[in-house]
């Protein structure tokens, strides 16, 4: 059987150009649907590159799917990443606005700075745990470029795992006293609960998403590296949001941080 | 109380008795009554409540239940409920349960409250029962229904007291100083499998707030809450089917761990 080439540097324009546009579009696996995995990430790497191109920084790796729920939902055992750049970090308390964005959700997570870098193969929660340098709270706002933010795994892969903004809080907290397994995590959207979780929301400990991620990178050679942001992926569950929403998410011994989003 | 009312209790008691003696869920009282109210409901608690302390129990504490919104959605109602806790209905941290001591049994993860202060009603708030609490523990409530298959409408579950069923109590008290009741997260595992997790919020947003509706519906009854009391405030994570063999363990983040094993006899 005739393989199709497949130009991954133009479908990661076309997801670029989606995100730029501010436009869904449809999913990239109804034009290539035997499209894997593997494939979704040399699209995501071709994505990278062109906004590294571009000037932009990155500011950590992410992970997405890290929730039982979700793995269950697109039947995958294993999360995803994707990266995060500067021009996605949005100020602790600041405006963004609706029009930047297409269809955006919101998630309550638990960022991670290491002290030094991680390659797996191999690396345990506990690793994790000995190079954390700090943990700081963040709001995820994750924007698929697709319709409906409906997606198969290597489509959501080759969009760089939904990655669109971060909010990261003021503090920079040392873990050493707080089991972050344990660490609630309540999200109030204009006053109101919304979501809510513990950390082992998080593949059961959000230093497994760490571990897994350092895993992950290690088959290609790579690694997480001392002194990036890294996301570990949503204790709540994901919240769309609406103009005008003022979010707010507070961690147990780690803070608060909060957004506004404007028209 | 007019006799009607009374005559109504003690037959719906005297139903709900019955699933006790055979060990089998009965129909609903609601399917027996359609027009039963809440008022009915709490005095066909109190009429059993009544009865099993005149058979030797000791009532230990309260509980509150249908306190998360998904809960009272599910039941279509827009405020909690709650029941009374016995001496018989004491599990030891890591103890067992037998099968016969429960018909259909759930397994939710809480905040155990116990007071250092009565708190009587009206217009308590979560500041007045802060104050009044000597400690916090971490529980797990072992909810059981004596309808069959759980088809409880609110005046089912009021009347069969809540739902209760038995309660497992972690040693270690905690001080509630410098904890942020809302944020305490939980984790709840079965066989050691994570089911849920959960934070504080879970119940009413502040399962302070839960103790204190508590103590604001007791004064209706002219009741208040007692020193010494334990107050189970409300479920922080889903309620999880249990199976003799079941091992469950709640987590909670200041508090500790409780523990719960489910055996055939």
């Amino acid at each position: 059987m005739e393989v199709k080439e497949r130009n991954y540097l133009s479908i990661a324009n076309y997801l670029e150009r989606a995100e730029q546009e501010k436009v869904e579009v449809k999913r990239i696996t109804l034009e290539h649907p035997d499209l894997s995995i593997e494939e979704g990430y040399k699209i995501q790497e071709e994505l990278v590159k062109s906004k590294l191109d571009k000037g932009y920084r990155i500011i950590g790796p992410k992970m997405g799917l890290t929730s039982q729920a979700k793995m269950k939902q697109m039947n995958v055992d294993e999360p995803v990443y994707g990266y995060i750049f500067d021009y996605m970090v949005v100020e602790n308390g600041d405006k963004l606005s609706l029009r930047e964005l297409i269809h955006p959700k919101v998630e309550v997570e638990i960022a991670f700075v290491l002290n030094r870098d991680l390659k797996g193969p191999g690396i345990t929660e506990k690793d994790v745990l000995a190079a954390t340098e700090y943990v700081v709270p963040s709001l995820e706002i994750i924007d698929s470029r697709y319709e409906n933010f409906q997606f198969t795994l290597p489509d959501v892969v080759a969009d760089n795992a939904s990655s669109s903004r971060v909010v990261f809080g003021n503090r920079l907290v040392k873990p050493d006293q707080i089991d972050l397994d344990l660490v609630g995590a309540t999200l109030f959207i204009n006053g109101e609960l919304k979501a809510l979780g513990a950390g082992a929301a998080v593949l059961g400990h959000p230093a497994r998403s760490v571990a897994m991620l350092a895993n992950m990178l290690g088959r290609k050679g790579e690694k997480a590296k001392a002194g990036q942001i890294i996301l570990t992926g949503g204790i709540t569950e994901a919240i769309l949001l609406n103009a005008e929403d003022c979010v707010t998410a507070k961690l147990d011994q780690i803070g608060e941080v909060s957004f506004i989003l404007t028209e | 109380m007019k006799p009607a009312t009374s005559n109504l209790a003690t037959k719906l008691a005297d139903h709900l008795a019955k699933a006790e003696k055979t060990g089998k869920g009965v129909q609903p009282l609601t399917e027996l009554e359609p027009e039963l109210t809440i008022e009915q409901a709490y005095q066909v608690q109190l009429v059993t409540i009544g009865r099993k302390i005149k058979a030797g129990a000791r009532v230990t504490g309260k509980k509150i239940g249908l306190t998360s919104l998904a809960m009272q959605q599910l039941l279509g109602v827009d405020q909690p409920d709650y029941g009374h806790l016995l001496d018989d209905m004491v599990v030891k941290n890591g103890g067992q349960v037998s099968f016969k001591r429960v018909l259909q049994p759930k397994v939710e993860a809480e905040i155990a409250f116990v007071l250092k202060k009565e708190l009587t009603g009206p217009r308590v708030n979560a500041m007045d029962v802060l104050l009044a609490t000597d400690y916090i523990l971490p529980a797990l409530e072992i909810v059981d229904s004596r309808v069959s298959n759980w088809q409880i409408k609110l005046p089912d579950t009021i009347a069969d007291n809540a739902s209760s069923g038995l309660y497992v109590l972690g040693e270690k008290p905690v001080k509630i100083d410098s904890v942020d009741l809302a944020q305490i997260g939980m984790v709840l595992y079965k066989n050691g499998e994570m089911m849920d997790t959960g934070v504080g919020a879970a119940a009413l947003g502040n399962p302070a707030v839960c103790v204190a509706w508590l103590a604001n519906k007791l004064y209706e009854f002219g009741i208040s809450l007692k020193a010494g009391e334990v107050i189970l405030s409300g479920a922080l994570s889903a309620a999880v089917d249990a199976e003799p063999g079941d091992r469950f363990e709640a987590r909670l983040a200041h508090l500790g761990n409780v523990s719960v094993r489910f055996v055939h006899e």
